[in-house]
């Protein structure tokens, strides 16, 4: 199927954050390699959303297919950030489970999941939760198998909700500047909490609590990338390659490694604080970092890389 | 949700082989159009799904100038509509001809 003309726009210019995701797909994988499960002309819809009187999208916001990434195969699936929110669904999320158990009979190098979410799907919100749950249960099968599961973050949406879940079993986890991963959402905090609690008008303040690059300085992602669909290629390479064997040592490890965090910052007020602790030398400078000025900063925080997960 | 479906005939197919293509999102303003390349070459179809009633003259409207313009023969086109104003619709068509000729 011909899609937004990805396939001939530079990746190196492309912004995976503006892409869309059949464009962050066509110029993720090898030229001409992508082949998807269920396209648009299947119609594949909603059955739940005409209830409402709200329009369907004919993938659902959800592209899934196999591809190759440098030559080798790969299992992919990419969420639509801009339809409801890249929410899941019924359908939506039945896509993705259904893809993640072909990885067992398939046994690609990696499945790619490309997330940009809020969660579930008010609209379909059993079957999303239920969906949800799935895709946890279907990774942990995929990760015994052997087969590196890698998450890649930084659309529109974030990786928020029962994304954020998901994403928390991932093997690795690439995210960018404007990806944030979390499981409440700024306005979720802020209406059961208040505002003193979390502000969510203050983008800033979202940004430094759940943005990229919080989550790699703390060790919650594993590679920060410029907002580049080559700088998202890369890092998803690199993260195939060092993916943790899923076995009792890494959980335990993981185990520790959170147990360690929460001893070592559960009294911070601020993600700068956080920072501040990690000896970095100047927490307000974080921000307005460029990704290679932010690099050097990461290699010398001691919580960024581990061997758990 | 309003549905609505033209049926035009044209001079000339779509140049091109391409079967089938997919461009926009459904979000607010914006809309998906998918081609498909399985009528008669001197037929073309444009069904719309809009959660937007009462536009039906504008739709009419919009996809006669494109069938004008654009001569799509042998194209079935469907619409998912989120609400986009008819020059975000106009632009979206010919983009979706666009890459059904490469």
């Amino acid at each position: 199927m011909a899609g937004d003309r990805a396939a001939s726009i530079d990746p190196d210019a492309l912004s995976w954050y503006e892409a869309t995701a059949r464009q962050r797909v066509l110029a993720l994988t090898d030229p001409g390699s992508f082949r998807e499960f269920l396209p648009p002309t299947e119609r594949r819809m909603s059955p739940h959303l005409p209830l409402f009187d709200l329009p369907r999208a004919f993938d659902d916001g959800i592209v899934v297919g196999r591809a190759r990434l440098d030559g080798e195969p790969v299992l992919i699936a990419a969420q639509e950030g801009r339809f409801m929110g890249g929410a899941f669904g019924e359908v939506h999320g039945g896509k993705l489970v259904g893809l993640l158990r072909a990885a067992l009979a398939l046994k690609p190098k990696a499945v790619l999941i490309l997330f940009d979410t809020g969660g579930v799907r008010l609209q379909e919100a059993n079957a999303g939760e239920t969906a949800i749950a799935e895709a946890m249960r279907a990774i942990v099968d995929v990760r015994v198998a052997g087969i590196p599961v890698i998450g890649l973050i930084g659309g529109r949406a974030g990786c928020y909700g029962g994304g954020g879940l998901i994403a928390g079993t991932c093997s690795r986890l690439a995210v960018s500047e404007g990806g944030r991963i979390s499981v409440s959402g700024p306005e979720v905090i802020e209406t059961n909490k208040g505002a003193e609690e979390f502000d969510s008008r203050d983008r800033a303040l979202v940004w430094r609590t759940m943005g990229g690059k919080h989550r790699r300085l703390i060790g919650g992602a594993d590679a920060f990338c410029a907002d580049t669909v080559s700088a998202f290629r890369k890092a998803a390479r690199d993260l195939v390659g060092r993916a943790p064997a899923f076995d009792l040592d890494t959980l335990e490890a993981e185990q520790a490694r959170l147990e360690a965090r929460i001893d070592r910052f559960g009294d911070c007020r601020d993600a700068t604080d956080v920072w501040a602790r990690l000896g970095v030398n100047d927490p307000e400078s974080v921000p307005a970092m460029d990704t290679d000025a932010f690099a050097e900063t990461v290699a010398r925080s001691p919580e960024a890389d581990h061997d758990a997960r | 949700m309003e549905s609505l479906t033209f049926r035009h005939t044209t001079k000339k197919p779509l140049p091109g082989s391409v079967p089938s293509a997919i461009t926009g999102v459904v979000a607010s303003g914006n809309l998906e159009i998918l081609l498909e390349r399985v009528l008669p070459p001197d037929a073309c179809e444009v069904a719309i799904e809009t959660p937007i009633a009462g536009y039906g003259d504008v739709w009419e409207a919009v996809v006669a100038d494109f069938v004008a313009r654009a001569q799509p023969g042998g194209l079935r086109i469907s619409i998912n509509d989120g609400g986009a104003r008819p020059d975000t619709v106009s632009l979206r068509l010919l983009q979706g001809a666009r890459l059904m000729e490469a």
